[in-house]
């Protein structure tokens, strides 16, 4: 396992040193001039130029300039934003419980969801069910999900009036954010109804950030329980005279389950691309809206910034599913 | 012996049109893909003679005809079928001409990252080494965005527009071009006709491209309709964040956006836009299960 994990490391380094080259280089392979872009001042005499050209080390080779940005990025230190002139971290880091709540119920959504709906495609084959169920996941993942959640806000929110149409919580409510967790954090202050308001709010965005991972998991799960079903030790089962929940349950699910907690593990930069469009249709504060926010205000830091991060996030999932599928499947060590 | 080599050669060279009749075969009892195959031809002849069929100027505004319902609600006329929009313009004709774009993008799209992940594909599984090992790490440095967000960056550098847009969506899709052509080679490359290719005197190129690759087709073209559908939402995705297609281009993305103002108020503005491009992926979506079905020899039973 050691040596799997420092193989994995292996890989992991150098593409962190390419990601990190990639986001240095973005800043200046932007039309215009850099000094101007990251001070975000428009006329500057040439004094002032030079100052902030000296301030922000552009005046040195551009190998040290990249070797001082990896410094910085190694010690937590991601630029300043241009706009709120505030780190680029810390903004991430306020940011950033909002995408990952929203994300988590996403996968739980899908899963509790999608893996139900697969077996029983898998086990019903041919069926009715079988051919609702994966008619319903083919077209949850072609869905255009940006529209999917306008048409939700339309016949939810607006026709029906049961969920609110964006945010996280009712302004109504306030209280301190001790997790980050609007759910966590509006059980904690004890209020009344904030629990109630924080949920709602999460429903829609759940629903449309999760969609196409339930549909991706729902066909994953059936094929993989179609594979599991037809090897010889789940005919044994059955001819022992196994239910067919015992058989389905215990013996098949859990062979499974091998591709779908991969398929469940990349789903996770799937979200991520999804919480972009998702967080923008609810004007939920996360860090996809903030990214696209960043771009319409010509933030160039906070991409740079936050290009970076979430790359780095990424990698860290990647590498946190490669090391559970390690442990639940031996044979991927070898 | 010689009976043997016979019918292998046979077996495994059959006529262009044998093989064809075994496809379509295999590709027409999945229903879905044969329902799905016809609507995609149905598209592309909207797309070709949108200029016929439309019924007005995609980008003329009727000014005394602001967000009309389509002819069947109170209030919707005739002329404007499926309505307009808030500044006027029919919006049949122009989610007929959005066919356009939207194939287009989808043409372009896969043909850049198809082409591209081949070649550079074939020469990393070809002549692995150092060679094999750079490829894929810049492979690994593009796939570790998420795809979405680094179309939006690119895009944001490059500048925004359609063009723009593709270029950037064919950068992200490149990898997974580049990682299954890479595969393939690398499994046909020890194989004994190619050795064989190799023994006879076939040069390094020949050997690429035209002994290995024909071999490493089937799972590339199941990859290309996935990025079909694929480009054509992700190229909507930009225009709807303002990032692609630029008014007043009828894309439908971008109509979306400029719709999302009138969400309460004019559902035809927001609907139809979205089913148009449910749909057309839906279609190339059903199209992919049929040719995976028919071109991946051991999905063939189930």
């Amino acid at each position: 396992m050691f040596r799997f994990l420092l193989g994995r490391l292996a890989v992991l380094i150098p593409t962190f040193i390419g990601v990190s080259i990639i986001a240095f280089s973005f800043i200046r392979l932007l039309p215009g001039d850099p000094v101007a872009l990251l001070s975000g001042e428009r006329v500057m005499s040439p004094e002032r130029h030079a100052e902030i050209s000296h301030q922000l080390g552009f005046d040195r080779p551009i190998v040290v300039q990249y070797l001082d940005y990896l410094w910085g990025v190694l010690h937590g230190d991601f630029g300043l934003s241009i706009v709120t002139k505030r780190p680029v971290i810390d903004q991430f880091l306020e940011l950033f419980p909002a995408t990952v709540e929203l994300s988590l119920c996403a996968i739980i959504f899908a899963v509790v969801v999608g893996i139900p709906a697969g077996v029983i495609a898998a086990i019903k084959r041919g069926s009715i069910f079988d051919q609702i169920i994966m008619g319903t996941a083919l077209v949850g993942f072609s869905m255009p999900i940006f529209w999917w959640g306008l048409l939700l806000i339309i016949v939810v929110s607006g026709m029906l009036q049961w969920t609110p149409v964006s945010g996280r919580i009712s302004l109504m409510f306030f209280f301190p954010s001790v997790t980050g967790f609007m759910l966590i954090d509006s059980l904690l202050s004890g209020q009344a109804g904030a629990f109630q308001s924080a949920f709602s709010h999460l429903i829609l965005p759940t629903i449309v950030l999760g969609t196409i991972p339930l549909a991706v998991i729902a066909r994953q799960t059936r094929s993989a329980m179609l594979e599991v079903l037809s090897e010889d030790y789940v005919r044994t089962a059955r001819a022992k005279g196994l239910s067919t929940f015992r058989v389905v349950g215990i013996h098949a699910l859990r062979n499974a389950m091998i591709p779908v907690v991969t398929t469940i593990g990349l789903q996770i930069g799937v979200m991520l691309a999804g919480a972009i469009l998702t967080e923008t249709i609810f004007s939920w504060p996360g860090i996809g809206k903030w990214m696209v926010d960043s771009v319409f205000r010509r933030d160039y830091a906070v991409i740079q910034g936050g290009l970076l991060i979430i790359a780095g996030v990424i990698m860290l999932v990647n590498l946190a599913v490669d090391l559970l599928y390690g442990l639940i499947n031996p044979r991927i060590r070898h | 012996m010689t009976e043997v080599t016979a019918t292998t050669a046979i077996s495994t060279d059959p006529s262009r049109r044998a093989r064809l009749a075994e496809f379509w075969y295999y590709f027409s009892e999945n229903r879905g893909a044969v329902i799905g195959l016809i609507f995609f031809l149905f598209l592309v002849l909207l797309a070709l003679c949108a200029p016929l069929i439309a019924p007005h100027d995609p980008t003329i505004q009727y000014r005394e005809a602001v967000l009309l319902p389509p002819f069947w609600e109170e209030g919707g006329r005739a002329a404007f079928l499926l309505g307009t929009d808030a500044v006027g313009r029919d919006m049949l004709s122009r989610l007929i001409y959005g066919t356009r774009f939207s194939l287009f993008v989808g043409v372009i799209v896969t043909t850049l990252s198809l082409i591209g992940g081949i070649l550079v594909g074939v020469i990393a599984g070809y002549f692995r080494g150092w060679v094999d090992t750079f490829i894929m790490r810049i492979m690994d440095i593009i796939l570790a965005f998420p795809s979405l967000l680094l179309a939006l960056v690119l895009v944001a550098v490059l500048g925004p527009g359609l063009t723009n847009a593709m270029i950037a969506i064919a950068l992200v899709f490149q990898p997974h071009f580049v990682r299954l052509t890479r595969a393939a080679v690398m499994t046909e490359k020890t194989r004994d006709y190619v050795v064989a290719a190799k023994v006879a005197g076939a040069g390094h190129l020949r050997l690429m491209f035209k002994t290995i690759l024909p071999n490493c087709m089937a799972p590339l073209i199941v990859q290309a309709t996935l990025s079909f559908s694929s480009a054509i939402l992700d190229a909507a995705a930009l225009g709807f964040l303002g990032m692609g297609a630029q008014p007043p281009t009828p894309e439908w993305g971008t109509m979306l956006a400029e719709a999302r103002e009138f969400i309460l108020r004019a559902w035809w503005v927001v609907t139809l836009p979205g089913l148009a491009i449910l749909v057309t992926v839906l279609a190339i979506n059903l199209m992919g299960d049929g040719l995976r079905d028919a071109l991946d020899p051991k999905l063939k039973r189930s």
